[in-house]
């Protein structure tokens, strides 16, 4: 009686592997949340000193344009203007994930609904190559050809803007289009079916119904793209010119948040105020990623089918 | 127009694009093959390198890569898998998950250079693990957690749903469920994941400069006991990659082939990962066709 | 299924218990610091634990700032540097000794279709700020000038500027923080003109003579060549026993004639004139 009793009231053995592969689970996905918590709090309490410790105005770095954080300027305060890299950043982001969406797009397609099988066998490698290109080589691959070929139709230099967009679009557009194949496949396979049904063409189910229903993932998957192009440092760093500027055009040198940072921090020491003014760039890398993100979940929810 | 001619034209240019990235991609292979394979013999590949004479090899660097991968993949495969299932299985719909899933994509575009910063704070400074290839494992693990994450999840969600339900239907627990039935149809698409991510660690230099560091001790193949400082396993030595090679020749190289040597190093980077690629492929679909009832 | 995550376990419990017992032997040595010097003090070390294997060298690069820092908060033994440790703020240069081990020449350098082959002192400051912005402003032909510097901070931008701009502001310009890949784009750009070590001058680029004196060792010797500076091994304090055996080793004659003039670097020995800090020199 006990014997059944204990059997019909204690959890099953299954329900206790449950539990621990509960926990188990839950504790990897807790162990990716400290990571993120504890790099934000490295970078930002460097980050921040720059304002708290050495007194820099936020506004000064985020509007001026010089940079040049171990001389003091005219009025007295640090150069520590940030403007010219941010909107480097900004614009090689931007520009590449813009120019990759098209190509991303089309290639996502194929994958998936034009020619699964052959799609797929021949694209998925594609892909997977264009990936497993280290950056340096991407670097070098535009230092010989992209600048060139850029200084030859465009004039000045060859290192600017359209350089880092050139080279970042290769590098985005495998991260973009796996993403968007990935939630083009979990499009449920009956909206395909129900357009087909009402005698839309291939092109018309695509376009009204797929495409429309995969906007969250592809805006995800954009984002996911620019995201890489922001973090991007080596390759951008060997094609953009690093040269502190507000960009004026795409073909005169300009430089990028991760170009000046990743430069920059082998040569300063840990706690003056170079340093903590790279920190501050790297802390806003952090933060227009995180703004980002929230924004695409923005999208996202509004743009979702069934509410 | 009628809707015949669209969808044709708009299948034209679908496969035009697609045709023009294919064109890209094998321009780009050509051309670091075709700079980079005269450069390749077995000298090459199995010698050390070296700093100012002519005729280095990338021997050390190409074990360090494969090695440096395979515990990177170690660290981080389970708890990207745990994570993956926790979120796609288990994580309530509510605001925690949420911050959650922000901060793994927010982890995902953190600067490798960062990433990299940050281990050489914590790991090669504060936990004294110096420059070894596991700090410099630890630190590859920071930004492929995140992909693998996502991209796990995402295999897991591709499940029909109807896989899901006949498991839970026959009586098994939810973990029995994802594990005996969603994580076998899954797998090829995981493995994918794993692939990419693994391409990307072959290929990342910046994370490493820092934490696995950027010299080479000359190993000893015939000494495999991990704990002797020139054994190839142990995981406390420094271990400049290939990756790393590419760009230290790249930038400070001064013997008098370093183009030549660079070249090389690429080609092989790609060839290594092209191998890997449909290596894993093919090693895929065989454990799908196993453990799944599929022919 | 449950296999194949048991081996996976096996395997991560295997290799963490590995690093608890990843113990070392004999004496270690921790290197941080200057890509410049690195390849230096890379085959400096090897070749001197072929003969004390007792002790373990660990060479890294990093930035010179990286080594400065690193050796003052005592996470290494000896910070490499190209500046010295007073030219660098947030450093207390009064708690590190200095080892100087070798002198590096620094050379302008331009593409080789630039016909100019001299520049003046004062033409040279011109033109890394600004003021001189065409090849013709100096007898060459009718092309513009691209100036490459060097990333700010580090340690060749310091040098060049501390004696060629005599206190001016560079022109803000692209800036590359390797020799190699000012090397790179210098080749690779017309009317280009950027500065390096003496050994990153290949024939891909050109260098320029500096009022008529020749970019060679010779020259830095006695100082005609005024553009060079020290490489610096610096430890907290003075050095324990076997780092400072170490350092004699690099700075012994015998290492010094080999090692570092087939590097390029100029010996330490050869020198006849010295140069503080402060940038005075004197004949030795």
């Amino acid at each position: 009686m006990d014997k059944i009793k204990r059997q019909l009231t204690s959890s099953s053995k299954a329900t206790r592997q449950d539990r621990i592969g509960k926990l188990v689970a839950f504790l990897c996905t807790f162990l990716i949340g400290l990571l993120v918590v504890s790099i934000f709090y490295m970078v930002a309490s460097r980050g921040l000193a720059t304002f708290f410790k050495d007194h820099v105005s936020l506004w000064d770095f985020l509007s001026h344009q010089n940079w040049n954080p171990s001389q003091v300027g005219k009025d007295g305060t640090p150069e520590v203007g940030a403007l010219p890299m941010i909107v480097g950043s900004f614009s090689v982001t931007v520009l590449s994930a813009i120019l990759a969406t098209p190509f991303a797009v089309s290639m996502a397609l194929f994958m998936t609904e034009i020619a699964p099988k052959r799609g797929q066998k021949v694209l998925q490698p594609v892909i997977e190559l264009l990936v497993g290109i280290p950056s340096v080589v991407y670097g070098f691959v535009g230092l010989t050809i992209v600048v060139p070929v850029v200084r030859a139709l465009g004039g000045g230099t060859g290192f600017g803007i359209l350089s880092g967009t050139l080279v970042l679009f290769v590098m985005v557009l495998p991260t973009i289009t796996s993403m968007y194949v990935d939630s083009l496949r979990s499009v449920p396979g009956f909206y395909r079916e129900a357009a087909l049904a009402l005698g839309a063409t291939r092109w018309q189910s695509i376009y009204k119904v797929i495409l429309r229903a995969s906007v969250p993932g592809l805006l995800t998957a954009i984002i996911f793209g620019m995201a890489r192009a922001f973090g991007e440092a080596l390759a951008v760093q060997m094609v953009i010119g690093n040269a502190s500027l507000l960009p004026h055009d795409l073909i005169s040198p300009a430089s990028t948040l991760t170009s000046v940072l990743t430069t920059g921090i082998g040569n300063t020491v840990m706690g003056t105020l170079p340093n903590n003014a790279l920190w501050s760039l790297a802390l806003i890398l952090l933060l227009m990623s995180l703004a980002f993100n929230l924004l695409v979940r923005v999208i996202g929810s509004k743009g979702r089918l069934t509410k | 127009m009628n809707a015949k001619r669209i969808d044709k034209l708009a299948t034209a240019v679908i496969s035009l694009l697609v045709g023009v990235v294919v064109l890209i991609l094998l321009s780009l292979i050509g051309y670091i093959l075709v700079t980079g394979l005269p450069h390749i013999s077995w000298h090459f590949l199995t010698s050390p390198s070296q700093a100012f004479l002519k005729g280095g090899g990338i021997g050390d660097q190409l074990f360090n890569s494969f090695y440096l991968l395979v515990l990177t993949l170690v660290i981080s495969f389970p708890i990207a898998l745990g994570a993956g299932i926790y979120l796609f299985e288990y994580a309530p719909k509510n605001w925690v998950t949420n911050t959650i899933r922000v901060a793994i994509e927010v982890l995902s575009s953190l600067p490798s250079v960062v990433v990299g910063l940050f281990g050489f704070l914590l790991f090669v400074v504060e936990f004294k693990l110096g420059f070894s290839i596991l700090s410099g494992a630890i630190a590859l693990t920071f930004f492929n957690l995140p992909l693998l994450t996502r991209s796990i999840e995402n295999s897991l969600t591709a499940v029909p749903k109807l896989q899901r339900e006949a498991g839970l239907a026959l009586g098994f627990s939810r973990w029995q469920t994802v594990l005996g039935v969603i994580f076998p149809e899954a797998l090829p698409g995981i493995l994918t994941a794993v692939i990419l991510s693994a391409g990307r660690i072959f290929g990342e230099a910046a994370a490493l400069i820092y934490t696995a560091g950027q010299s080479a001790p000359i190993l000893n193949f015939a000494n495999w006991n991990p704990f002797s400082p020139t054994s190839p396993l142990n995981p406390m030595r420094p271990a400049e990659t290939l990756a790393v090679h590419i760009w230290k020749i790249n930038s400070e190289g001064i013997m008098p082939d370093a183009s030549a040597v660079s070249a090389g190093a690429s080609a092989v980077l790609i060839v290594v990962v092209l191998l890997f690629n449909f290596s894993a492929r093919w090693l895929g679909n065989r454990i799908y066709r196993k453990i799944t009832a599929s022919k | 299924m449950k296999r194949i995550i048991g081996v996976i376990l096996a395997v991560g419990i295997l290799a963490v218990g590995l690093v608890g017992c990843g113990t070392k032997k004999g004496h270690a040595i921790t290197i941080v610091g200057s890509t410049a010097l690195q390849p230096l003090v890379e085959r400096a070390a090897s070749n001197y634990q072929l003969v004390n294997s007792n002790v373990a060298i660990t060479v890294q690069g990093g930035g010179s700032g990286t080594g400065l820092s690193q050796v003052q908060s005592g996470a290494v033994t000896i910070g490499n540097s190209d500046v010295f440790a007073e030219d660098q703020e947030g450093i207390k240069a009064a708690k590190l000794v200095d080892h100087k081990v070798a002198v590096v020449g620094i050379t302008p350098i331009v593409n080789k279709k630039v016909t100019v082959k001299n520049l003046t002192a004062k033409q040279l400051r011109q033109i890394f700020t600004g003021k001189i912005t065409n090849w013709q402003q100096v007898g060459g032909k009718k092309q513009k000038i691209t100036v490459i510097n060097r990333s700010q901070g580090s340690g060749i931008r310091n040098t060049f500027e501390a004696i060629v701009l005599a206190g001016k502001t560079a022109l803000r310009s692209q800036e590359q923080d390797s020799n190699g890949t000012v090397q790179k784009i210098v080749a690779a750009t017309p009317g280009a003109i950027s500065y390096t070590s003496f050994s990153y001058v290949n024939d891909q680029v050109k260098a320029l003579n500096l009022n008529g004196v020749q970019p060679i060792a010779a020259n830095v010797m006695t100082n005609a060549w005024p553009i060079w500076s020290y490489e610096h091994m610096y430890t907290k304090g003075k050095p324990d026993v076997q780092t400072k055996q170490f350092l004699n080793y690099v700075r012994s004659p015998k290492n010094q004639k080999t090692l570092i003039t087939d590097l390029g670097y100029i010996s330490i020995h050869d020198m006849k004139v010295t140069r503080d800090y402060h940038g005075n020199l004197r004949h030795k």
